[in-house]
């Protein structure tokens, strides 16, 4: 990759040397864990072009208002979502976590007459709390993250039902935008910016992937995570601090759920004990759409980014093309299914090329 | 972290003095004293359970010893981590190499020390120049890397053992522990790796070769310490041993002995 020449201390390749083979743009294109994404981000595009045609489905940027807002409410938790299982772990509570920082942010506006900026501050910190616990219990008990996020998941539903019913008397806390500083807040998070109303969320969605990106990329801490989650003996072995990598990556993943709450209370003014159960799976599965190994240590965050504009696009096509929305679940399962197959021959084919 | 002790007459580079370990009520080690001077190759020769495995995580700071002491330069050291044992000089090549097969070459060269740009805490990783050494390294090994950006993965077993012990060595090490580089090899690839041992030797490293194959040990090591049930039941400097010595002690000794003539005496009788 590198420009600089052949150094002179090079010598020429010794025999042994022919499992070296120059392997081909089209080849190392494909070798990239995001490109699988990418291309089924396109068909589905594509395929909409063609079944929801009449309402302008390519063309109308109302419609693309409409699915990237979906895609961000997807796509910002699954980018530290993808990190951790790049590292090597689940986190089954970010879905509730969505909730439970709303409801948390809504309790200090209204009951506890907060005002909104500070309010959000303890949200997230917060979230880090969770993301902390989550950590340090999954680094020091050695059991399996999914097990104890699991437990988090449950623990979490079980007060956000139970404490909502108990504070409000109903299943949901209303009214949030009485808070002091709300509109501040909202036109930071949760507004909506262009005549064809774009959400704010769906920038804070790019930044996010940008940063996460960046991260994984560029940053003594991607290699680390890597290496936490492809070998992570080997990481300690020769001084990569797993343990903490780990944690830092459940807080990471614990703080943007909450900062998914803060938003969703923000641009909805109120909060349904019910919120963000279910949308642990959706991360999960752009994440491995996006290339990320299950068994981590390899994984992509812009072919995350392109899962959840994927799924987004399902979402939101479905409705537009007028079919039934309750296939959407059947169409999530099958881009899971397919993007997982697709993934594995192309991650065999590159590394049989090399 | 280390106490100034100079009873040892004439310091070694790295001195390990009748350390020993157990695990519950298991004896790991007991009383094993093994020394290694720049530009020296000391193998360490055991089968299976001789502690092998418990010797190189004691000597790399992985574990901490429950008895005896180590000394670096002459001077005790104790080793909280492996961080405290590198930062000495002392790198370790594990059996397993220590490397992520699904990362790029020059990734896992410079795993855990990352080179940044402006030496700043959240700088980027200076790939340029992570990319440029890790070939140039591998170059001084003999090996022609065209693109750094190859997973590990698919190097073969020889190659991987040149990029941690070109790793190593990059790192400053000066006492370089390699634990059983030749095991999971073929006969040419085992000989390539015994080839990058005496490079190491000969750049005026410390190399502790761990093996449990005699004819891998005996044409490197300048001393020979054989290990069982973590005792050490030899200790021979190089030309004090021959060859078939080394095979008959590792194959089990008199143990050896007495099966062959119980086998010997049986044939006939079949």
């Amino acid at each position: 990759m590198s420009a600089q020449p052949e150094t002179a201390t090079a010598t020429p390749p010794p025999p042994g040397d022919e499992r070296l083979v120059d392997i081909g743009l089209g080849k190392r294109l494909l070798g990239r864990p995001d490109i699988g994404a990418f291309l089924g981000a396109v068909a589905v595009f594509i395929g909409f072009s063609y079944f929801a045609s009449d309402v302008g489905w390519a063309t109308d940027p109302g419609i693309w208002a409409s699915w990237t807002d979906q895609a961000a409410q997807y796509g910002i938790v699954a980018v530290p979502v993808a990190l951790l299982m790049i590292g090597g772990e689940f986190d089954l509570s970010a879905g509730v976590m969505i909730g439970s920082s709303g409801l948390l942010l809504g309790y200090l506006a209204t009951n506890g007459n907060m005002n909104i900026w500070p309010a959000m501050a303890i949200v997230l910190l917060f979230g880090l709390t969770v993301g902390f616990l989550n950590g340090i219990t999954v680094v020091r008990t050695r059991l399996p993250s999914f097990i104890v996020t699991l437990a988090t998941f449950f623990i979490l539903q079980g007060i956000n039902a139970a404490l909502t019913l108990k504070l409000t008397g109903t299943t949901a806390i209303q009214d949030i935008d009485s808070a002091g500083g709300f509109d501040s807040a909202r036109r930071f998070l949760a507004s909506e910016f262009s005549r064809y109303d774009f959400k704010v969320k769906v920038l804070w969605w790019i930044g996010i992937t940008i940063v996460g990106a960046w991260l994984l990329a560029k940053s003594r801490f991607g290699n680390w995570i890597y290496a936490a989650g492809g070998d992570a003996v080997a990481a300690r072995n020769v001084g990569v601090p797993v343990a903490r990598t780990k944690v830092i990556l459940f807080m990471m993943t614990s703080a943007t759920a909450a900062l998914m709450g803060i938003i969703e209370a923000l641009e909805l003014r109120s909060m349904q004990s019910k919120e963000g159960i279910g949308l642990e799976f959706i991360f999960i599965i752009c994440a491995v759409v996006g290339g990320c190994l299950l068994t981590g240590g390899y994984g992509s965050v812009i072919g995350t980014f392109f899962g959840a504009a994927m799924l987004g696009m399902v979402q939101l096509g479905i409705v537009y093309a007028q079919w039934d929305s309750n296939w959407t679940f059947t169409f999530q399962g099958v881009i899971l299914f397919l993007a997982v197959m697709l993934n594995t021959l192309i991650r065999g084919r590159a590394q049989r090329a090399g | 972290m280390s106490e100034t002790a100079g009873t040892t007459n004439g310091t070694h580079l790295l001195e390990v003095e009748n350390v020993s370990k157990h695990f519950g009520n298991v004896v790991a080690l007991k009383d094993v004293s093994v020394h290694v001077d720049a530009g020296q190759v000391t193998c360490i020769l055991g089968d299976n359970g001789a502690g092998k495995s418990s010797f190189i995580k004691i000597v790399s700071g992985v574990h901490r010893q429950d008895g005896g002491r180590m000394l670096v330069d002459g001077e005790e050291v104790l080793f909280d981590s492996p961080r405290d044992a590198r930062a000495l000089g002392i790198a370790t090549v594990y059996q397993d190499l220590a490397m992520c097969p699904l990362m790029s070459i020059w990734r896992n060269f410079f795993l855990g020390e990352e080179p940044r740009r402006w030496n700043f805490p959240l700088g980027p990783i200076d790939q340029a120049f992570a990319k440029r050494t890790a070939r140039e390294q591998m170059a001084q090994m003999g090996i022609d890397v065209r693109d750094p950006e190859q997973p590990v993965g698919t190097l073969s077993g020889g190659e991987r053992q040149a990029v941690a012990i070109a790793r190593a060595i990059y790192f400053g090490a000066r006492v370089l522990i390699l634990d059983e580089p030749t095991s999971a090899l073929g006969v040419k690839q085992a000989g390539i790796v015994l080839r990058y041992i005496l490079q190491a030797k000969e750049r005026g490293v410390g190399v502790i070769f761990i093996t449990h194959n005699p004819h891998h040990a005996f044409p490197v090591g300048d001393h020979f310490i054989l290990l069982n049930r973590g005792r050490v039941i030899g200790d021979y400097a190089k030309g004090r041993v021959t060859r078939d010595e080394l095979v008959r002690q590792m194959a089990g000794g008199a143990e050896l002995d007495e099966l062959t003539h119980a086998l010997e005496t049986q044939t006939p009788g079949e």
